[in-house]
């Protein structure tokens, strides 16, 4: 009794351990491949849910199906115009061919250096085939930048751009790609992340920057200057004009003044010249003579005539 | 079970053996036997009990599970995506054969480049400036801007966020680096300064474009900018340039000013000087009427009586004159030599008719 029990529970639990051996769970983020021996079985499998195999002869072995990155090492990279990038670059990638994956090169870190090996010097070819502007830049925007020699038009042709980054990145993306097709890798993009001058450049840069904003200041400062000194000159005109005219509106009233003063005074004076004469003169004795004049008058005069006694008349 | 069952039978076994060893022992086994059944009897029901209730208690509590306000909890059947549960208590099937995994989709995040704070994602390779390089862009003439911004997302999608991309978060901070450089890249270093506004705008809408075309599910709430400046060393430079913006402006309005304070001024002066000259007008023709009437006053009393008016004008004069005087001498006609007689420093000396001599 007790023995057929045992077999019973033997069996059952033989069963369940079985089972477990042979069902496997796919998770929507991984795609699997089914190997017996090391050889593959079947077409991979992409769809998740809970999934049967043959126990211990048949093995299965996850590989991520969701999208993946490939981080690339920062590095320099020479333009064509001799400017030296620091560059990092970083893309998008994903397994579509599974069994081509697990065949070439099986697992993760070795698909980075696979990546690493062809994206690398796509990337490098492509920079270093074009100017520092058409990685910089993406489209012909016009930009603002300070006029700093009259004009401001002459500096813009310098960047402008004949591929830009959208389409340098696609072509080093067009370069990577072939190649790694038999890995069963696609790339889905290539995207700089990150590009800047090396060191050395960038403090010539930093004193490019320097002088030109030197200069852009210099510049304010003497329009400021001119626009002050062309104030004052406003000024200076203005108030000679203002004092000019009422030095030419006093005189004019003056003269007219005088000039009708001597009218009436000729007019009345006219009349008889000796008796304006005679009484002018007595008006400036009056004026004239004072406590500091002394005065020497001689009995022959018209005055003194009667001093002597009445001898005359 | 298994266990139970065999550790009975090993007892069994050693019971049988010590049995046709010692052959004159008192026979124990009918006790043992009872033992065993008792013990068959008592502890097996009690055991399946007690691992049936720890087997349920399992289950059990992996068939519920709460999801709280700000999240949804996604279900995976064997792995399989199955349903989302929304915030309160749920139930599932026991573990093993349904899976929660909860997603925060009200809660925003938020992704900071160029700060002290910035926790940098999964990368592979450790970069020596990573701090200083984040910041650090190319513009689109070739100068360098320091752009540090701030980017705010939450996760709108929860299946595609947890399915379809490895490492959301470091696909989003490369992103968000690469589009903001492409941005920057497009504009002028003054640009890059002044319109940052603009930039955070053009930034936000092609990194949607790009994480939606990357279907990690995420939705940019805002990008902010902050500061956006030039590097260190750039900066005095730069100041100057605001500064010769000031100055300019300073000489200008100081100018300005001068001529503000000068013309009113001299408006002022201008009008004086012509009211002193219609004055001087007024008074000299005034003046000019006043003797002309006394004149002719005087002249038509004098035409009257000719002679007595003019002696008698000349001797008012002298009468008027002669007592303001300071010396007089009276100088007799026949004295011929008056000079020596004088004190000459003594004021001035008017002669009044011919001075032919004469003494004090």
């Amino acid at each position: 009794m007790n023995k057929l029990k045992g077999v019973v529970l033997g069996v059952v639990a033989l069963a369940v351990v079985v089972l477990l051996a042979s069902a496997y769970v796919v998770d929507e983020r991984e795609q699997v491949v089914v190997t017996q021996f090391g050889k593959v079985v079947g077409t991979p499998i992409t769809e998740p849910g809970l999934k049967f195999r043959v126990p211990f002869i048949q093995k299965a072995t996850y590989f991520p199906k969701n999208l993946q990155e490939w981080d690339g090492d920062p590095g320099q990279v020479p333009t064509r115009d001799k400017t030296f990038l620091w560059v990092d670059t970083f893309a998008r990638w994903k397994i579509v061919d599974p069994v081509k994956f697990f065949q070439t090169v099986n697992n993760m870190v070795s698909a980075m250096g696979r990546l690493d090996d062809i994206i690398d010097p796509a990337m490098r070819n492509l920079l270093t085939s074009y100017r520092l502007v058409e990685s910089v830049r993406d489209t012909d925007r016009p930009m603002d930048t300070f006029d700093v020699i009259d004009g401001g038009e002459i500096d813009q042709s310098q960047y402008k751009i004949e591929v830009g980054r959208t389409e340098l990145t696609r072509k080093i993306l067009e370069q990577a790609q072939p190649k790694l097709e038999q890995f069963g890798i696609e790339i889905v993009d290539v995207k700089i992340k990150r590009i800047n001058y090396v060191d050395q450049v960038r403090d010539a840069v930093y004193g490019r920057m320097i002088a030109e904003r030197r200069q852009i200041a210099e510049k304010y400062r003497s329009e400021g200057r001119g626009e002050a000194n062309n104030i004052r000159g406003d000024k200076e005109k203005e108030l000679q004009m203002i004092r000019s005219e009422a030095y030419k509106t006093a005189e004019e009233l003056k003269g007219t003044a005088d000039a009708e003063a001597a009218g009436i005074y000729a007019k009345a004076y006219g009349v008889d010249t000796d008796f304006y004469s005679f009484i002018q003169t007595l008006d400036v004795y009056r004026d004239s003579l004072d406590s500091t004049t002394t005065l020497v008058l001689s009995t022959d005069s018209e005055f003194m005539k009667y001093f002597k006694g009445i001898k005359a008349k | 079970m298994n266990w139970d069952w065999d550790k009975l039978r090993e007892k069994k076994e050693q019971y049988e053996h010590r049995q046709q060893g010692g052959g004159g022992n008192i026979p124990r086994p009918p006790q043992m036997d009872e033992v065993l059944n008792k013990f068959k009897n008592f502890k097996f029901p009690g055991g399946i009990l007690l691992i049936v209730v720890l087997f349920l208690l399992f289950f059990g509590s992996s068939m519920f599970f709460t999801v709280a306000v700000d999240e949804v909890g996604v279900i995976q059947r064997f792995g399989k995506y199955t349903r989302i549960s929304q915030p309160g208590l749920n139930f599932k099937l026991p573990s093993g054969i349904e899976r929660v995994t909860k997603v925060k989709i009200k809660r925003v995040f938020k992704e900071e480049f160029g700060f002290a704070t910035a926790a940098v994602g999964g990368s592979r390779f450790v970069n020596p400036n990573e701090d200083m390089g984040v910041t650090l862009m190319l513009t689109g003439d070739l100068n360098v801007a320091v752009v540090p911004w701030i980017v705010q997302y939450r996760i709108s999608d929860p299946y595609k966020y947890l399915f379809k991309v490895q490492n959301v978060n470091s696909i989003l901070r490369d992103m968000a680096e690469a589009t903001m450089r492409t941005v920057v890249g497009d504009r002028s270093i003054n640009e890059v300064i002044s319109e940052r506004e603009e930039i955070a705008i053009a930034a936000r809408e092609s990194l949607q474009k790009e994480l939606s075309e990357a279907e990690t599910g995420l939705h940019i709430v805002t990008i902010e900018m902050k500061k956006t400046n030039v590097p260190e060393p750039v900066q005095p430079s730069f100041n100057e340039v605001n500064e010769a913006v000031q100055e300019k402006e300073q000489l200008i309005y100081k100018a300005k000013e001068e001529l503000n304070k000068a013309i009113p001024q001299a408006r002022g002066e201008a009008r004086r000087v012509v009211k002193d000259a219609e004055g001087y007008a007024l008074n000299r023709v005034n003046r000019a009427m006043g003797d002309a009437a006394r004149f002719t006053s005087v002249y038509l009393e004098y035409v009257k009586a000719k002679d007595v008016t003019e002696k008698r004008l000349y001797l008012e004069a002298m009468a008027e004159v002669l007592p303001k005087l300071g010396g007089k001498y009276v100088v007799d006609s026949d004295q011929s030599n008056l000079l020596p007689l004088l004190n000459m420093g003594q004021g001035s000396t008017f002669a009044n008719g011919s001075s032919r001599g004469g003494e004090k």
